[in-house]
């Protein structure tokens, strides 16, 4: 029987002094997947954007939940976004979206 | 779970640069922060990082770090500033520095190299000896943010094998930021996520970012605040005793 895909959503703080762009910053998780667990942890990875806000630099990725560990070292290594300093901290998990925005007011 | 980051190195004489990563530290999560400092740093300008670091309610660590050239330095070192400083770490550039460092019960953290990996020293014997000490293995984080490539691969390959030697022979192991500016800084749970990187269990990799290095820090404040006598002594009073001490002797 097909089982159903468990998937988690990450609340992501983007810090940099450079105006960043959602496909920046997915180009950036990316880059950091594929450089740290190759093409084979980047297929698994299933990552999604849900939504971005420029102003605040708060972004929401879904991911699965298998690769939740992989994804969130993956975030943690991006030391760079189009070649400026930048960090991209991770805020919060969750299972839902829902749960997600009601715990951190977004 | 009280988090700390042992090792921020902002520069001390930009006052700006340490407000923005203590302050930055606090919003991630840590309540104590160490920063090393120079062995001749003054009264006053540790009470100015500790007024920075209380205005954010994080807690200052004093931290000395050693970089001596051969074992004689080395105790030189231990025996003038060890005093003065809450935690003690010994960059091990070379073979016997790393051994003498491990053997002293004074050194708190060892560090090694991360760009040289021939100049880490951290082996069975190493750890053999770092486990009978109390010294614990410091892993820094901030190389593996900044490293790319082969050289990376390179630092993650020695990182796993000396987190196994440590996990073999007891050695507690430390993580820390070592980061120079707030961009290599990150928090607890995004290094306990990195760490997985090298094969340390994520409940390990927070231990090694709470528990072990508080253990460190309040069993050094102990020992240096003034009421330590010997290892499980220390005075609980003092006019008290003195005054009972002195009715004792004169009713003899």
């Amino acid at each position: 029987m097909f089982q159903r895909l468990r998937r988690r959503y990450l609340v992501l703080k983007v810090e940099s002094e450079q105006t960043i762009q959602e496909k920046d910053i997915m180009n950036a998780v990316w880059t950091a997947i594929f450089q740290l667990f190759g093409e084979h942890g980047a297929s698994q990875a299933n990552l999604t954007p849900i939504d971005y806000n420029p102003q605040k630099g708060y972004a929401i990725v879904r991911c699965s939940h298998k690769a939740l560990e992989t994804v969130r070292a993956s975030i943690a290594s991006i030391t760079e976004i189009n070649e400026k300093p930048a960090t991209v901290h991770v805020l919060g998990v969750s299972g839902t979206l829902r749960a997600l925005r009601k715990k951190h007011s977004l | 779970m009280r988090f700390i980051d042992l090792h921020l190195c902002p520069s001390i004489k930009d006052v700006h640069q340490v407000e923005k990563m203590v302050s930055k530290s606090s919003e991630l999560g840590y309540h104590l922060v160490g920063i090393p400092l120079l062995a001749d740093v003054t009264r006053d300008e540790i009470r100015r990082l500790q007024k920075i670091c209380g205005d954010v309610r994080v807690d200052l660590v004093t931290r000395a770090d050693f970089a001596p050239k051969n074992p004689r330095e080395l105790l030189d070192n231990l025996r003038h500033f060890r005093r003065r400083f809450e935690v003690v770490s010994v960059a091990c550039l070379s073979k016997p520095v790393a051994r003498q460092a491990a053997k002293d019960r004074r050194v708190d953290l060892l560090s090694f190299p991360a760009i040289d990996p021939r100049k880490r020293f951290f082996d069975y014997a190493e750890a053999e000896l770092a486990s009978k000490a109390l010294s614990s293995l410091e892993i820094e984080m901030a190389p593996l943010l900044s490293s790319r490539g082969f050289s990376r691969i390179r630092l993650l390959s020695c990182l796993r094998k000396e987190a196994a030697v440590a996990k073999k022979f007891g050695v507690p192991i430390a993580i820390s930021s070592g980061a120079t500016n707030e961009y290599l800084m990150r928090g607890p749970q995004d290094y306990a996520a990195l760490v997985a990187l090298f094969d340390m269990p994520t409940p390990l990799a927070l231990r090694a970012l709470s528990e072990t290095p508080m253990t460190m820090v309040e069993r050094n404040r102990e020992k240096l605040s003034p009421d330590y006598v010997a290892q499980g002594i220390r005075v609980i009073r003092r006019k008290r005793i003195v005054s009972a001490f002195k009715k004792t002797l004169s009713r003899s």
